[in-house]
């Protein structure tokens, strides 16, 4: 693991030079106008539309950078050949691969946390004091870090084999879909043939499933989140992960570069 | 560990292409070769002969078709056989928001030293690369010789016993050149074995212990620089002075410069030759052995290999 640590501290690194944090001034410029703003046009829900203002941005920003950089980790790699003098090093491809995912993860945890700390003052701004309930706004948080750990998956696995292009594409698609998972597991399958049926269930299972990360209605309005929602949610991360990683490993492992 | 350090053996890659992928492309035709212990060994051919593709299937960038090889006695997928090969890839290119000494930390840092090694090892090869005023600039201000340079660094900076270099002479100016040449020198007095890939002749010959030629995918000969040429000597050339106009029938064979002729004539040949033209009233001036440069025979392959494919051409069409 300690290879995998090497190149993830080194991904963190180009990430930082590369001024992808530089994200958080917009996000900040962002939180003050709505600061400003709310108090003025929202009277008796400043809390809900900042909440929902501040986990939108951490989401849509996160998943800009899960996307187009995770794309990238590996295909910039191959197309400028850097990766040609460390894979001669003793290092595997899958600990390389792995590597890449931790240090856009860590990127990603980083930027998050500034995010939320931003949030969490301009709440203070807005309301003059914290309360318990305001916890589950950190909670709908690390749910938004799980989900774009997920998408880095998925954005390195589609750039193992096929073009930038096509794996942002294909990452994207497959986000989209997977926020309306739980409405394929909805249709009436009594109504669908056999086969149909076993096909729907097993699509739904097999797909990424986004929705189950979306607890930003409970946590603008301060309600307390299940503890079973976190561990399931981290677990599924997890076992996912992994299994999308592996995947991403086998396919990396056997790739002839250019 | 008795034995060669670099063992290839029936070495193919074919690389497939069209719509369906369904034609292919040889790069690599059953390649056998062996590179011995402390040797420097030179792998030559034009540009798509198949060189860096023999290196990137021992580097395991890309994977054979058919064969195998083996480094230090280990099969080319082992990983940890790394730690003892240092390879430097054409026209290398580093993560460019690094300083070279970032660089060199970084794939320190897989060879499990110390920080304190590390820094003493970062330090030592760039000043033997000639980058130690430039150790703290970023990669992406660098010019391609100096990139070059790096990639030679980070090549060598865990003392391998094994340094693979993928046209290592490219992009450099004649002094880079010349500070490349003296690092291959200095690498095979300590003992490394060496092998690098050019197109550049006169490297390989003052360089090389043996090289190979390559051309079309396949190993076209093994050997010294100097046994490889012999194979092609032929003729003796007489350098001689003929002062005013002769009508000796010699004279119709040999290139003129002022006074002085320059005449190629076959070995059995010499003397007889000699005694005309003294007759003639030539005065000898030198008399040597005529030899097939490496590049002749360089030259010669390759045209052979071009008519070759083009007789395929033909016979296809």
């Amino acid at each position: 693991m300690r290879r995998v640590s090497v190149v993830a501290l080194n991904t963190f690194r180009e990430a930082v030079r590369d001024r992808v944090l530089y994200n958080l001034v917009f996000f900040a410029l962002l939180m003050m106008a709505a600061a400003v703003a709310v108090g003025q046009i929202s009277i008796g829900i400043e809390q809900t539309v900042i909440v929902s203002l501040g986990l939108s941005a951490i989401s849509v920003i996160g998943l800009l950078i899960s996307v187009f950089i995770g794309v990238a980790l590996v295909s910039k790699e191959m197309d400028k050949r850097t990766l040609y003098a460390l894979l001669a090093k003793p290092v595997r491809r899958w600990e390389f691969l792995l590597g890449k995912f931790g240090g856009l993860v860590l990127t990603l945890a980083v930027n998050t946390a500034a995010m939320a700390l931003g949030l969490l003052l301009v709440m203070f701004y807005v309301k003059h004091s914290l309360e318990r309930g305001d916890a589950a706004v950190l909670v709908a948080v690390y749910f938004i870090l799980l989900k774009l750990a997920l998408v880095v998956a998925l954005a390195l696995l589609f750039s193992c084999f096929t073009t930038p292009l096509l794996a942002i594409l294909f990452t994207v698609g497959l986000y989209m879909v997977g926020l309306y998972v739980q409405e394929l597991r909805n249709l009436p399958v009594e109504v669908m043939s056999p086969a149909m049926a076993a096909f729907t269930r097993w699509l739904s299972y097999l797909l990424p499933n986004f929705e189950n990360f979306n607890v930003m209605a409970m946590a603008a309005h301060g309600r307390a989140i299940p503890g079973a929602l976190i561990l399931q949610n981290t677990l599924y991360v997890v076992i996912y992960c992994t299994i999308v990683l592996t995947a991403a490993a086998a396919v990396f492992s056997r790739r002839n570069l250019k | 560990m008795p034995g060669p350090v670099i063992e290839i053996e029936n070495l193919t890659k074919e690389y497939p292409f069209g719509f369906l992928h369904l034609k292919k492309k040889t790069s690599l035709e059953g390649l056998n070769m062996q590179v011995e212990r402390g040797e420097v060994f030179g792998f030559i051919g034009p540009n798509g002969a198949g060189k860096s593709t023999t290196i990137k299937l021992l580097m395991r960038l890309i994977f054979p078709t058919a064969g195998d090889a083996r480094i230090l006695g280990r099969p080319i997928s082992d990983v940890e056989m790394h730690r003892d090969i240092g390879y430097l890839p054409e026209q290398p290119y580093f993560y460019d928001y690094l300083t070279a000494a970032e660089m060199l930390d970084y794939f320190a840092r897989f060879h499990d030293l110390t920080a304190a090694d590390r820094k003493e090892r970062v330090k030592r090869t760039l000043k033997k690369v000639g980058l130690e005023t430039a150790r703290k600039i970023q990669l992406r201000k660098y010019s391609k010789g100096m990139l070059q340079r790096v990639g030679l660094a980070q090549a060598i900076l865990h003392d391998p016993k094994v340094v693979i270099l993928d046209e290592p002479m490219s992009g450099l100016d004649p002094v880079g050149r010349r500070e490349v040449r003296d690092i291959i020198l200095e690498l095979k007095e300590d003992g490394k074995t060496v092998m690098f890939s050019t197109h550049i002749l006169s490297d390989a010959e003052m360089l090389c212990d043996r090289v190979g030629v390559i051309v079309g995918g396949k190993l076209r000969g093994v050997g010294a620089p100097g046994t490889l040429v012999d194979m092609k000597t032929q003729g003796m050339e007489i350098l001689f002075e003929l002062r005013g106009a002769s009508n000796a029938p010699l004279l119709s064979k040999a290139t003129r410069a002022g006074d002085c002729y320059r005449l190629q004539v076959a070995e059995e040949e010499l003397y007889a030759t000699i005694e005309q033209l003294r007759g003639a009233g030539a005065r000898i001036l030198s008399v040597s052995q005529v030899k097939a440069t490496l590049e002749e025979f360089f030259m010669n392959l390759v045209e052979a290999d071009r008519a070759q494919a083009s007789a395929v051409d033909v016979s296809e069409k």
